[in-house]
């Protein structure tokens, strides 16, 4: 390569500035996934009540949250939320209510063709033997949506990951901030991208190996 | 909370409420600064959306090739490229990296690194999309025309590729809004396009909440017409007789 120098990243460099992003990044990336298939499912149920006052806000919510950008939504969030509470919070916990609310929208889209896949008949079929809704669901649907979904669950989390990226807008402090300062102090951002670049591929390629291996075990148990 | 929409009318040097908004003052109103905007939001879009097609027509199609295996590994090793690292760090990597390495690129204009970030990302996208459309093809579709004497870029020009991009159409038409949102990610190079103009005025205004509105609205109003055209498209396209995959698109 021509004039890149990788020499000056000691681990003293990476202790300093990038374990604290990388840190928050993957908290960041566990506490949206979480809070996102919650709220996603909740909001796939409402939406697949078959009552209009629960349905209507559920789409509107969802749809609403698919057509504007992750970067406005940050950017809304953080404006409005110290706002609502009255007073501040860090960039930092405004970028995790931002990513639960956020890929709630995600989850819910999912979680609605994970219920949907489920025959009707099984619906029926508890209802026949005396289920409640909420037994049907917990005990039935759900699960077997879980299921089938995981693989697709597990790829939305990785491109989550990938998103935590752009709390660079409101300068929280994830793994890519954590490379950008540790470049500038060195004075060598180009090399300090590359490296961020490289860590973000590594540990996004190895878990989409890993889904690839669980999409295979669950097509074989099924 | 009352909303104070003069804002947008106000002049973005002066700060006074211009009669009719568009008139210029001593400088732009905001209103005028947020279409300029705007219509860089669209400029970056659309350029990478044409990079996207014809680059991920290019992998996409190679993925699928008959005894080529090395085009294959190329084309797998672009998909997990992109799709592996945020974009942001695409962006990045291309606004300060490439430039350093190639001190030819050292020239070029921010936009066109930025088209180039968004372009290549999404064009592994579209390369998914029309391998997992051809393969999607009855295998049959092929042999048909290599037994009718076609060489391998005849059937696929005639055969395989008419259909399969018919069928990659509802995912393509989500590839197309996400290449919208996708594009705010050039306000971290500076573009003049939406984000950064709702960051910068939102700030200079006080006032970002208005600012917010209008930018979102405007975003909005992207995705719909893309939604719409990209409809339009799919009906004119479709074949008469042939009922296409089912799902049309999203939601």
């Amino acid at each position: 390569m021509l004039n890149l120098d990788f020499s000056f990243y000691s681990w003293s460099l990476i202790h300093d500035y990038v374990l604290k992003g990388l840190y928050f990044s993957v908290f960041l990336t566990a506490v949206a996934t979480l809070g996102g298939i919650f709220f996603g499912t909740l909001l796939a149920l409402m939406r697949l009540s078959g009552k209009k006052w629960l349905e209507w806000p559920a789409v509107t919510y969802v749809n609403g949250m698919r057509s504007i950008p992750l970067l406005m939504v940050l950017l809304w969030f953080f404006l409005l939320v110290p706002m609502i509470i009255g007073h501040p919070i860090g960039a930092e916990y405004s970028a995790i209510i931002t990513f639960v609310a956020f890929e709630a929208a995600y989850f819910s889209e999912i979680m609605r063709a994970g219920i949907q896949s489920i025959p009707r008949g099984q619906v029926f079929a508890g209802m026949a033997v005396g289920m409640t809704y909420r037994q049907n669901m917990t005990l039935v649907i759900l699960p077997q949506a879980f299921r089938n979904m995981l693989p697709v669950l597990l790829t939305q989390t990785i491109i989550l990951f990938q998103d935590t990226s752009l709390v660079y807008i409101i300068t929280a402090y994830d793994l890519l901030h954590g490379f950008e300062l540790a470049g500038k102090n060195a004075g060598r951002p180009e090399e300090s991208y590359l490296l961020a670049a490289l860590v973000y591929f590594v540990i996004c390629f190895s878990l989409s190996y890993v889904v690839k291996r669980i999409h295979k075990k669950i097509a074989i148990i099924r | 909370m009352a909303l104070d929409f003069s804002v947008f009318c106000q002049d973005t040097l002066s700060n006074e409420v211009v009669k009719g908004c568009l008139e210029s003052g001593a400088d732009q109103t905001y209103l005028q600064w947020m279409l300029s905007a705007w219509g860089w939001t669209v400029a970056v879009s659309l350029a990478a959306l044409a990079v996207a097609l014809v680059v991920g027509s290019i992998i996409g199609t190679l993925r699928t090739l008959p005894d080529s295996p090395w085009l294959v590994r190329l084309g797998n090793a672009w998909v997990e490229f992109f799709r592996n690292i945020p974009l942001l760090v695409h962006v990045f990597l291309w606004y300060f990296v490439v430039p350093k390495i190639i001190p030819a690129m050292s020239g070029v204009p921010p936009f066109l690194l930025v088209v180039c970030a968004l372009g290549f990302f999404t064009s592994a996208r579209v390369a998914e999309q029309l391998r997992s459309g051809i393969q999607a093809l009855p295998r049959g579709q092929r042999y048909a025309g290599m037994a009718m004497g076609f060489t391998t870029t005849q059937y696929y020009r005639y055969v395989l590729l008419p259909m399969a991009y018919r069928i990659i159409l509802p995912p393509l038409t989500s590839e197309s809004m996400n290449i919208f949102k996708n594009s705010s990610v050039a306000f971290a190079v500076s573009i003049a396009e939406l984000t950064q103009y709702a960051l910068q005025s939102g700030e200079e205004t006080a006032k970002p909440i208005e600012v917010y509105i209008g930018v979102t609205v405007l975003y909005v109003i992207s995705a719909l017409a893309i939604n719409r055209i990209m409809a339009f498209v799919e009906k004119k396209a479709r074949v008469p007789g042939f009922v296409a995959s089912g799902t049309g698109g999203g939601h």
